[in-house]
């Protein structure tokens, strides 16, 4: 008898959650996929797709600015130029570098102006998937 | 720079199926093929669309 409710007691028992432990890797490799494109694979040793990101996501920034995109600020004050803040800002240093050189003022002149302003939010929005990727390797839950 | 309209989406389009095909898959061979995948419907939704807006023209 006592030995049956021993067994329902530890039947009854929740099952620990299986968190992923927090190794140092699962904290720089985002932080440095951030902030330079790429480069969160390339600690990792996930050479050619390093590689591969770094190319596509700093191509497409790069175009944006070629066609005089505009950059967004964090002040905005429009819904929407916070919106595209927050896409521009995933591009990291290629972010930090365009405003501290004060590039990306937007040519409103050019009809495909606009298109660089969008190539320059899609490069940040594609850096923060390669941010989760390089968190995925980190953690094992990707090889 | 100017590019036109279509070469600006082909371009969008190489861009972004290398980083879904990337990130979103598992093996080389997967990547490729939805990478690959990602393009043709990128460009495709881009002809497609095209032609909606050539038909509503008309």
């Amino acid at each position: 008898m006592a030995n049956s409710t021993a067994e329902k007691a530890k039947v009854a028992e929740p099952p620990k959650p299986e968190g992923q432990p927090i190794t140092t890797m699962s904290v720089v490799a985002p932080a440095v996929a951030w902030l330079i494109p790429g480069a969160g694979h390339l600690i990792q040793k996930r050479w050619g797709r390093g590689l591969l990101l770094m190319a596509s996501i700093v191509t497409m920034f790069g175009i944006g600015l070629a066609l005089q995109g505009r950059i967004y600020r964090p002040n905005g004050g429009d819904i929407l130029d916070m919106l595209g803040f927050v896409g521009d800002v995933g591009a990291g240093a290629l972010y930090i570098v365009t405003r501290a050189m004060d590039w990306g003022q937007g040519a409103i002149a050019h009809a495909t102006a606009d298109y660089g302003t969008k190539y320059l939010i899609v490069a940040g929005l594609l850096n923060f998937i390669a941010v989760a990727d390089a968190y995925h390797i980190a953690i094992g839950k990707k090889s | 720079m100017q590019i036109s309209h279509f070469t600006a989406a082909v371009l969008f389009s190489v861009f972004a199926s290398v980083v879904f095909g990337i990130t979103q898959r598992n093996t080389p061979r997967e990547m490729m093929r939805y990478g690959l995948y990602c393009f043709a419907m990128f460009v495709g939704g881009v002809v497609a669309a095209g032609w909606v807006m050539w038909i509503l023209r008309r």
